[in-house]
């Protein structure tokens, strides 16, 4: 795998640098979760919270087998269980929820931390702590609702891809784990041709409408699925239809930008011509009389 | 198992009944997605709740807890009717062809025998066969005859039809049918249907029969000894199955020999009802061997001191009355009958059923000894936790003693998997503290017995001062010490019979299989099942080579298959009469013109030609599969559907015999059954992928997964109680009453029985009042203490309940 | 008042204290603001300790801004009402940047210009409180949504910016007209001054309109 471990920084939040760029033929990753072959077990939300030491705290139950219910700063994942009736039959649709590593990432657009948010030139975007100032416009920015503050350091969480593992080499913590090969890992291209083969094999089983989820609205994800009813992603427990980079966030942290700087310069530049060209506003001796004898009658 | 896991990538269809394979197996359960992703296998989940494993099959349908009899029976019943039975393995490898005798009847849900008043079949001598004077059993090659198994089978399973399966199980005609046909595909010996249960099937008081039921299917299909088929209990603890090798019942000694009653007063008495005897001609009947391997057995007990002038030792072994299983302790700790309790590796209080009756139970004890590595209830049953435990500790004499041991990572030995697989585990780390290992602990207590004995002497201290105990260090026997010693070994040498001067095995030496064993004292082995274990040539279980030479799932040297390295039971039948693979497909064992052999170990003698006729199932004196049995099941000769005994409804089939006719029913829970007046929910337990029984809960990355208990309720039954999700609710039995979350799901369909709604909830267990997941109730203080006839499991999967909105439970517990 | 009879009080101390206040939130506000606003800006989040420190205390800043901007509002909101002389102003407003006030109005203690400043901040200033608050994620994270979360976040940047051009305004229109910075440094303005720039004003502050 080694074509897989470039950690070459591809795209840096709130920078102008331009990336290092003479390293060729680094692959693109992606994790395939083929959510037609999760069961629910919970081992990648087990793997994910020990290789990365995270303590969840013990919640409650709270009506569903989701537990935590959603993501937290400290559940990276969460599996996500949604009952569907589909006319006299059910199906029980079990998504593993987390970061999607979008090609075009809402989250880095949205940062305003030089360096918080990375994009590696395997597509791994991985937020890097010690530049984060909490601010949570990644939550803002992400088209998913990954991102989570932590209320303990302020500072934003979600998974990284295990890029420390698959920088070595290794897959993610959760692929690893899962015991029905419901997360596959490697090279996006690799990922692609196998979720062909799953995708055949749901329709011979009665999915028509079974397909890849690689929305193209954020440049596609690096984290995709296979899932049976391609055709409707909300039914995943909201997973979005159509994801894409809000249209606010693309102007504020868009034109907005450039277009504000411009505005002040302008006030400022336009203020300082006119005091070169008009002069000061000063007020007159004959003002300064006037003043005194309407004042006259009082001050004297 | 009689197949393996890595087998279950051969089969075309997955029937999971009885089980919830990928919550409770989900690490097996890749076997399953293995098979659908490359094998195109169909997975059939057959189950009260809409569960984890349904969320992945082809085809789900939903049954009422405890009818899984009139489900499979009815599958019999279409496979018969339809003719989609492999006709040329039934008649060749079943006996469906042997005629019954005539007393041979089942009238009103009773067999012939019955004794009312010992609720048991005292007269079973009309089950046998009909016998011709050299003692072989009669059969009729057409299997037409009206005594004939298969007339007898056709006429019993008649009575379930898809429109009695519905009436009995509430599964709708048209999802039973659709299973059928699925089933029904793989009749051919080009298809093959794998079935994984686990205590779905086993814990109700027709339990052996729900398994033999699904043993019966396999036979008529022709799927037993295929590869991809069998009839795969999936255990449930990782050694479990090992435990069950070494004698875990009362009344058996190791690899399934049986203990002495105490009507088998000598050795004689004893070996006359056990060396079966081939009932058709040629047979081999592998039990005939049943000295040599008890012989040797109470050589690797009691060594020089059993010798063929006192049988073996054999009055060195105890000799039972009656089995000693968990109820019948309980129910006489209960009754005031036991003084102590060693509770090893079981917490009691919560595992067994009517948890009141536990701790009353554990309270009239002088004292108790918890041998675990993790604080239990059992061992805090005394300590007040609120209503989770209203208990008041100055009311209880009971001395508790709490032995820590050390957890299995924390120390090295074998694990006997599912597929028989024997593994070796090595130490990953130091127990903490004072922890100790169970083989310490037990060693630590032989040893000061002994001195005692020694000293005191006794009424019999032979059994004890003469065990074999040669480890190298007494006090701490090294597992390989003990796996080499179960394996066996050669006490004296082994000479040819046919020439004295050459020596077969040296005394000494390891076996190197249960073939060689002995029946005059040369050979000892503590567990003949798993001789080859342990060789000269060294430890077998630590063998971790994943090849798969022939790509059918044997991967024949990783670890140990008992018996023989042997990776599918009764393999000699993927071949036709003739020793022909069935089909290209499934070739597996079969005759290559001068001995058996394939991907697996031969199931059958490697040398024994096929136009020798001897059958394939060797172990039984007729050597073929048994669709009816004589006298083995306490439940009679074929499976019939009893209600469980919190009866939803009278039984459709035989209204006055309702429920099981010899379930063991002790007086004093005589009282304790519910009845659908007063309880008109149908309730079922079941464990969560997230949790391991009571031990997770002490873990904190389990208790974050799954934090708390709850109930999973029906929308029918919700909205008719006025409960929503996440709400408290009451669950009461007859039993007692429990408090639990509400998980109101789509999940749990439904269903009509008998015309009627039936509601049915869902409870897991694994919660209570210690550990880091939230204190909740003991789900066990609901369910019924009743034991399964055959082997006395308890009726845990289907009992009546009610349940209403209630509060939370006071601050004070839940703290 | 002044011991110098040639002045005229505009501001009271409290007042000046007052508008001071507002000014220094106001521009630390804009620094810090724009500091996570424009990457090329965020060298200016040295000034305030860092990334997280700034991201932390621009809200509290903020939160001194608004309390400090009521105090103007209510001092002033009463000499800003609009009338017909502002409007005439306003249409003059060519002559005004040119310094010819032939023909205008006399005006009252505020022109039109700086009333429009007056009531573009206080607009501003409340939507900038108000989105800064759904914004303010350490406290208020919980209460709204991220689509929420997302307009608020235009929203506060663009009066933001709003806000900042017409702080230019004010700033360059004390810089260009002499005379105007003594009112929120000493508290007075001369009687030139005042006669040049609001007589009206003046003419009620002596007492002969």
């Amino acid at each position: 795998m080694a074509t897989l471990q470039s950690l070459d920084i591809r795209r840096r939040s709130a920078s102008t640098e331009a990336p290092p760029q003479v390293r060729q033929g680094s692959l693109e990753v992606a994790k395939l979760i083929d959510v037609s072959k999760c069961i629910g077990c919970k081992a990648c939300q087990s793997a994910c919270l020990s290789w990365n030491d995270l303590v969840e705290p013990v919640g409650f139950f709270e009506g569903s087998y989701n537990n935590p219910p959603d993501l937290t700063p400290t559940s990276w994942t969460v599996m996500k269980f949604t009952e569907y009736e589909k006319g006299d039959d059910l199906e029980w649709l079990i998504r593993k929820d987390g970061c999607m590593h979008c090609d075009d990432p809402g989250c880095l657009k949205a940062c305003p931390a030089p360096g918080a948010i990375v994009q590696y030139a395997n597509g791994i975007v991985d937020f890097v702590s010690e530049n984060c100032i909490g601010c949570g416009y990644c939550v803002k920015g992400c088209p998913f609702n990954v991102p989570r503050i932590s209320k303990t350091d302020r500072k934003a969480y979600k998974c990284t891809l295990c890029v420390d593992r698959v920088a070595v080499g290794q897959a993610p913590a959760c692929a690893k784990a899962c015991p029905t090969q419901a997360i596959y890992f490697g090279s996006k291209e690799d990922m692609l041709d196998h979720a062909d083969k799953r995708i055949i094999d749901l329709k011979s089983r009665g999915y028509e409408k079974a397909g890849l989820y690689d929305p193209p609205g954020v440049g596609g994800t690096h984290v995709m699925y296979v899932l049976h009813h391609a055709d409707k992603p909300s039914l995943y427990a909201g997973l979005p239809d159509d994801p894409r980079i809000s249209p606010l966030v693309g102007l504020w942290k868009g034109v907005l930008k450039p277009l504000s700087l411009a505005a002040i310069a302008f006030a400022g530049v336009f203020g300082f011509l006119h005091y070169v060209t008009k002069g000061p506003n000063e007020v007159s001796e004959s003002d300064e009389r006037k003043g005194d004898d309407l004042a006259g009658g009082k001050g004297a | 198992m009689t197949n393996s896991w890595n087998d279950i990538k051969n089969a075309d269809v997955i029937l999971v009944m009885g089980g919830n394979a990928a919550e409770a197996h989900p690490c097996g359960f890749k076997w399953v997605t293995e098979a659908k992703s490359n094998n195109g296998a169909k997975l059939v989940v057959v189950d009260p709740r809409f569960t984890r494993s349904a969320a992945v099959a082809d085809l789900y349908a939903p049954l009422r807890p405890g009818t899984d009899i009139a489900f499979l029976m009815g599958v019999i019943n279409y496979l018969l009717k339809n003719d989609k039975i492999h006709r040329d393995y039934v008649k060749a490898f079943t006996n469906a062809s042997y005629l019954v005798k005539e007393g041979y009847k089942f009238e009103d849900g009773l067999f012939t025998g019955y004794d009312a008043s010992k609720r048991d079949y005292t007269n079973k001598s009309d089950w046998e066969y009909q016998f011709d004077e050299q003692g072989m059993a009669k059969v009729d090659d057409s299997m037409s005859s009206p005594n004939s198994v298969m007339s007898l089978l056709k006429a019993h399973a008649g009575r379930y039809t898809p429109e009695m399966v519905e009436r009995i199980c509430g599964t709708p005609k048209d999802k039973f049918l659709k299973v059928c046909e699925l089933i029904a595909s793989t009749a051919t010996g080009e298809r093959t249907m794998t079935s994984l249960y686990a205590l779905g099937w086993t814990q109700h008081t027709t339990g052996a029969q729900n398994i033999r039921c699904m043993a019966m299917i396999q036979l008529l299909l022709g799927n037993m000894g295929m590869p991809g088929g069998g009839v795969n209990a999936l255990r449930g603890h990782a050694n479990v199955q090992g435990i069950t090798d070494l004698a875990l019942l009362s009344t058996s000694t190791p690899g399934y020999m049986v203990l002495p009653s105490e009507r088998e007063t000598t050795f004689a008495d004893y070996m006359k009802s056990r060396a079966f005897k081939p009932i058709r001609p040629g047979q081999t009947s592998f039990w005939q061997n049943y000295q040599k391997f008890f012989v040797s057995q109470q050589k690797a007990f009691f060594g020089a001191a059993a010798t063929a002038e006192n049988d073996w030792a054999y009055d060195y072994l105890p000799k039972f009355d009656t089995g000693y299983d968990t109820l019948k302790m309980v129910d006489m700790m209960a009754a005031g009958q036991m003084n102590g309790l060693f509770c090893q590796g079981l917490n009691i209080m919560m595992a067994a059923p009517q948890k009141d009756k536990t701790r009353a139970g554990l309270g009239k004890l002088k004292w108790l000894v918890v041998v675990d590595p993790i604080e239990t209830e059992t061992a805090r049953f005394w300590e007040n936790h609120g209503e989770f435990n209203n208990v008041d500790p100055k009311s209880v004499q009971t001395e508790v003693f709490q032995l820590p041991t050390s957890v299995y990572v924390e120390e090295e030995g074998s694990f006997t998997n599912s597929s028989r697989v024997i593994q070796w585990h090595w130490k990953a780390a130091e127990g903490p503290g004072e922890s100790r290992s169970d083989i310490d602990i037990v060693a630590g207590l032989y040893g000061r017995l002994k001195a005692k004995y020694a000293k005191d002497g006794g009424a019999f201290p032979d059994p004890l001062l003469k065990l074999t105990w040669s480890y190298t260090n007494s006090a701490s026997p090294a597992p390989a010490e003990v796996l080499k010693e179960i394996n066996g070994y050669v006490v004296q040498d082994v000479t040819d019979p046919a020439d004295p001067t050459k020596v077969l095995l040296r005394a000494g030496q390891q076996l190197p299989s249960f073939a060689v064993m002995t029946a005059d004292g040369k050979t000892a082995a503590g567990c003949w099942i798993y001789t080859g274990v342990y060789t000269d040539a060294g430890n077998m279980s630590m063998r971790r080579d994943a090849s798969d030479p022939t790509g059918k799932g044997v991967h024949p040297n990783w670890g140990f298959a008992w018996p023989a390295n042997r990776r599918v039971l009764y393999n000699r039948a993927s071949s036709d009469p003739n020793g022909k693979p069935w089909s290209e497909r499934k070739k597996y064992v079969f005759w290559n013109g001068a001995r058996w052999t394939g991907a697996d170990v031969p199931d059958y003698g490697p040398l024994v030609a096929p136009d020798k006729s001897v059958g394939p199932f060797i172990m039984n004196p007729e050597g073929v599969g048994r669709l009816y049995v004589r006298g083995v099941m306490r439940e009679g000769p074929f499976p019939e559907h009893y209600e469980p005994m919190d009866a939803f409804l009278e039984n459709p089939l035989h209204p006055k015999v309702s429920v099981s006719p010899v379930a063991r029913i002790f007086a004093a829970d005589a009282k304790s059954f519910g009845t659908p007046d007063k309880f008109p929910i149908v309730a079922t337990t079941y464990r969560l992928t997230e949790h391991f029984h009571y031990w997770t809960k002490a873990v904190h990355g389990n208790a974050v997964l799954q934090p708390e208990l709850f109930v999973e309720i029906g929308e029918r039954l919700a909205k008719a109680k006025g409960i929503k999700d996440g709400e408290w609710v009451e669950i009461s039995s007859q039993r007692g009453a429990i408090k639990a979350k509400a998980c109101v799901t789509k999940r749990i369909r439904p269903i009509l029985v008998n015309g009627k709604p039936c509601d049915v909830i869902g409870l897991p267990i694994h919660y209570g009042f210690i550990g880091l997941a939230r204190k909740g109730y003991a789900t066990n203080t609901i369910t019924p203490s009743v034991g399964d006839a055959s082997v006395n499991t308890p009726e845990y999967k289907a009992f009546l309940v009610d349940v209403k909105k209630t509060s939370a439970p006071a601050a004070s517990a839940m703290a | 008042m002044s011991a110098d009879k040639k002045v005229v009080a505009r501001y009271t101390t409290a007042a000046r204290i007052n508008h001071w206040i507002t000014a220094a939130s106001l521009i630390l506000l804009a620094l810090s603001g724009m500091a996570l606003f424009h990457p090329s800006l965020f060298f200016l989040t040295h000034l305030f300790g860092g990334g997280q420190a700034t991201r932390a205390i621009h809200p509290w800043i903020g939160v001194v801004l608004a309390i400090s901007f009521l105090g103007l509002f209510f001092r002033f909101f009463t000499l800003n009402f609009w009338n017909r002389d502002d409007t005439i102003w306003m249409k003059n407003l060519g002559k005004v940047i040119n310094d010819n006030e032939e023909g205008m109005p006399e005006l009252g203690k505020y022109n039109a210009g700086q009333k429009l400043v007056f009531w573009g901040q206080s607009i501003l200033i409340l939507l900038l409180f108000c989105s800064g608050i759904v914004l303010w994620d350490v406290y208020f994270e919980d209460y709204t949504t991220i689509d929420q979360k997302r307009l608020s976040a235009v929203v506060h940047a663009l009066c933001a910016i709003g806000a900042i051009l017409i702080w230019i305004v004010h700033v360059y229109a004390a810089i260009w007209v002499k005379g105007t910075l003594r009112a929120m440094t000493r508290g007075s303005v001369t009687r030139g001054w005042s006669w040049k720039h609001h007589r009206k004003w003046f003419r009620q502050e002596v007492g002969k309109p």
